[in-house]
């Protein structure tokens, strides 16, 4: 025994005798992941977050989070002698003052960027290949929390600052507070501590940004984590891949070394980005007072689309019997967000529901073969970029010279009639590919070698595709609809009938599919054809 | 073919393992641990850098880069090294993964995470006993009082949230403008006479200090008047808001009626006042109606009048709450 085994062996001997964990780090260390690019969004989100606890601590440690007036006179001459919150002159201290201080801002900034981009990518990776489905409705429901704690997270981070784009942010969200009825001013006025902008609005969401949430999402990216762990993660289709089995590397060596690596690869990118590109450049806009305001006020990306929203609200307010509702704000502010955000948490119970299927699930499905789904889900897509890009309206206007009303209007009539569009059109190119797929399987490979045949035909020939294709192409399942039985065996109508008849027709419509080949169809053509 | 039943493909199981070159030949597997040292190397190089420029570069120097403008050149420096560094050791790592590690797909098998049905009974009948012994289910008078009990002991933190502020009673509806309050100028806090605006100008005012008192921004949050000249018979008023202007000149809160942004973009060739937050748009000739965007109310007058002394004054204070709605907001 070498030297060094000796001291691994005792290192190892000396943990387990005091956890016995050598049984279950054995275990572990040869746990298998499947492999493929998508399933790397999530680890990046992972990542992110971690850059961003690192980037924030240092951020800390010269960042003042009072709204106390100072008069700034650090190395950023035009702002020299300015009075200006305490928080918005440690940040240009951090910006101007701090070796590595603008760097790390902008890291921080890309990070969050990063952070809501890979949430997002992975979010729409696992709903339009199906891995929400039992028994992963939990982790959903986590993911689902996560996204949203990370909007308000990422909003609260750039207010933080005080200058007077994010100061123009809080004023809004302070509307939104001041426009719930009955007690939005009192809310409004707990918040902020008093009249708007107040002395400690700051101070609080700082708690809030760096202690609160930051703890919640440690606590449920752990959950997330460990149910990953623990249900084991999902696959592709493929040959010699089932719901029985996981098949892929081993965590110790390869997992480790590629993940740990990846970390570096996505650390070295923002800081690549960190370095050369600049975001929020904070002294530009100078301190915050509700008077002034700079053109182009533009939210991050995530929040983009809630402001679209806001913007393509139409005027409308209730006045009676002395009170007055915000329709302008509550709906595109509160209730619209609500509704998506309930019905994103709730899909996979209603999935479930309308399909009758309880099994588990560990193969990932194609999305071209579950078209009713991928359809929704472009939909939802569709529907958020149209207010994404009403979100930017005055941004498109003035780059692209184009009337800012026309915008307005373009997306006020796009947002109703775009999303169903978007879901007919999803629906059919689903069933084209499923068509292409059958065809692919019967009649081969196109070789784009013509043949002329010796009365003068033209033909292409075909290849046949290997096994493990036609196999991958073939296994996915081909869901029944639900028949809509208006009453038991005994005659008795069964009770909520609509929900039934409804259920049954949502069903039908999830059933739609193009038969997948057979082997049968593929031998009768074969004896057929040639 | 005689059987009528449909046959499917059939799964040809794991596909054979294809090995790479390094697993084989050795002096490929040479290259691949070079390829993988060079890249820790670059790493290292990068921390040089990284460490370098943060102590000998001058933080005043400042490069062009083409797209990306002017830029300081000790950041750009330690951000490039950082990069560096963390992106060829993560490389690295992953190279290594990819040539040298074994790549043999490996199959573990997976079970379904109901448990055995003796299991499951095993489980409720513990419950039932467990709980029965203590009496879950039989002492309603325990279960009702804990319920009760449990649900009291949440309200306290939430009633000790109170004092995160007071209640706004009547300052949401009230500014600092009163009947005489001069329109000064912001900033400078100069008094304006109408002579000072040129017909097509427009000026942002607060209300004349009073002695002692300190501009505070929840005062300007709510004070804040945009003052907009222009030729009097371009005004399509009713006669009581005319007489709130004044020779042609209008004053408005400029403290946005739909979320309250400040509502600064004035464009002088159509007399629209924007607000640049969510572009609701207010015809100035015509009392601020709104003629575009999601703003459902006009923006507030202040009628003004010149003092003794020939300066701008208000005549009263603003006759509704300036900024966004609330519900306590009585809109006649």
């Amino acid at each position: 025994m070498s030297q060094k085994e000796r001291i691994i062996g005792g290192v190892a001997n000396y943990v387990d005798e005091r956890t016995g964990a050598a049984k279950w780090l054995n275990k572990n260390l040869k746990k298998v992941f499947p492999d493929h690019w998508s399933f790397m969004l999530g680890e990046v989100a992972l990542y992110s977050f971690i850059i961003l606890l690192l980037s924030g601590t240092f951020l800390t440690f010269w960042f003042d989070p009072s709204q106390r007036d100072v008069i700034y006179n650090g190395s950023y001459m035009p702002l020299q002698h300015v009075q200006m919150s305490a928080a918005y002159a440690s940040t240009l201290h951090i910006s101007f003052d701090v070796r590595g201080g603008l760097l790390m801002r902008q890291i921080h900034h890309w990070a969050a960027l990063l952070f809501m981009a890979s949430i997002i990518a992975h979010l729409l990776r696992v709903f339009f290949t199906g891995a929400f489905r039992k028994p992963r409705e939990a982790n959903w429901l986590i993911g689902v929390g996560l996204v949203t704690l990370g909007i308000v997270e990422g909003f609260l981070g750039y207010s933080l600052p005080d200058d007077l784009l994010s100061g123009t942010g809080i004023r809004i969200a302070e509307a939104i507070l001041q426009a719930i009825p009955v007690v939005g001013s009192y809310i409004a006025f707990f918040a902020f501590g008093g009249a708007f902008p107040g002395h400690v609005f700051i101070p609080r969401i700082y708690t809030v940004h760096v202690l609160l949430l930051p703890g919640a999402f440690l606590a449920l990216i752990t959950i997330h984590l460990m149910l990953v762990w623990y249900q084991k993660h999902t696959q592709y289709p493929g040959p010699g891949r089932t719901e029985k089995n996981v098949v892929g590397y081993p965590l110790m060596p390869v997992y480790m070394a590629k993940a740990g690596g990846f970390f570096g690869i996505v650390f070295g990118v923002t800081a690549f980005l960190g370095a050369v590109a600049s975001i929020n450049p904070i002294w530009l806009y100078g301190p915050y007072t509700p008077g002034q305001i700079s053109a182009g006020s533009q939210p991050d990306f995530y929040m983009g689309w809630l402001d679209g929203l806001v913007r393509m609200s139409p005027p409308i307010e209730t006045h009676a019997f002395g009170h007055t509702i915000s329709w302008n704000i509550l709906i595109p502010g509160l209730i619209v967000p609500g509704i998506l955000f309930t019905g994103m948490a709730l899909y996979p119970f209603i999935e479930s529901y309308i399909s009758g299927d309880k099994r588990e699930h560990h193969l990932l499905d194609r999305p071209r073969n579950v078209p009713n789904r991928t359809a929704l889900g472009v939909m939802s897509l569709t529907f958020i970029m149209v207010v994404l890009i009403n979100g930017g309206n005055d941004l498109i206007a003035t780059h692209f010279h184009m009337s800012i009303n026309q915008i307005m209007w373009m997306s006020r009539i796009g947002v109703f009639i775009l999303p169903p569009l978007s879901f007919v059109i999803t629906k059919r190119i689903c069933l084209s590919l499923q068509r292409a797929d059958r065809d692919l399987v019967l009649h081969g490979r196109e070789t784009g070698r013509l043949v002329m045949l010796p009365h003068g035909e033209f033909v292409e020939v075909h290849e046949p595709i290997s096994a493990e294709k036609a196999w991958t192409l073939t296994s996915h399942e081909q869901p029944k609809a639900i028949p809509h039985v208006s009453e038991d065996a005994n005659g008795v109508a069964k009770p909520k009938s609509l929900v039934n008849k409804l259920r049954s027709r949502m069903s039908t419509a999830n059933a739609e599919q193009r038969p997948a080949a057979t082997a049968t169809e593929a031998k009768e053509l074969e004896g057929g054809h040639h | 073919m005689t059987n009528n039943s449909i046959e499917k493909f059939q799964d040809p199981g794991l596909p054979e393992h294809i090995h790479r070159k390094a697993d084989h030949d050795e002096k490929a597997a040479k290259t691949a641990e070079r390829q993988v040292a060079i890249l820790f190397l670059l790493s290292a190089v990068g921390t040089v850098l990284a460490i370098g420029s943060y102590i000998f570069m001058p933080q005043d120097v400042v490069i062009f880069i083409p797209i990306m403008g002017d830029q300081n050149a000790a950041q750009l420096f330690l951000g490039l090294g950082i990069a560096m560094a963390t992106f060829f050791l993560g490389m690295g790592a992953v190279h290594w993964a990819k040539t040298l590690m074994p790549d043999t797909e490996v199959v573990a098998e997976r079970h379904e995470f109901r448990s055995e049905e003796s299991d499951r009974e095993d489980f409720v009948a513990t419950v039932k006993e467990q709980g029965g012994s203590a009496g879950l289910g039989r002492r309603t008078l325990i279960k009702r009082s804990l319920g009760l009990a449990g649900g009291l002991a949440a309200l306290t933190p939430i009633v000790m949230l109170r004092d995160l502020g007071p209640q706004p009673k009547k300052q949401l509806e009230t500014t600092s403008w009163e009947a005489g309050t001069r329109l000064v100028t912001d900033p400078g806090d100069r008094p304006i006479k109408p002579s000072d605006l040129e017909v097509g100008a427009v000026a942002q005012v607060l209300p004349a200090l009073k002695d002692g008192e300190e501009r505070t921004l929840e005062n300007i949050g709510k004070d804040a008047v945009l003052l907009i000249r222009l030729n009097p018979s371009e005004f399509n008023l009713d006669s009581e808001r005319l007489s709130w202007t004044h020779d042609g000149i209008i004053a408005f809160s400029k403290i946005c009626s739909h979320m309250g942004c400040a509502v600064a973009l004035y464009e002088q060739q159509t007399k629209h006042l924007l607000c640049p937050c969510h572009q609701s748009t207010f015809d100035v000739t015509r009392a601020a109606k709104v003629i575009f965007g999601p703003a459902a109310r006009p923006l507030p007058q202040l009628a003004i009048t010149l003092d003794s002394e020939g300066y701008l004054v208000a005549k009263q204070p603003f006759t509704e709450p300036v900024g966004p709605s609330f519900w306590e907001r009585n809109t006649k």
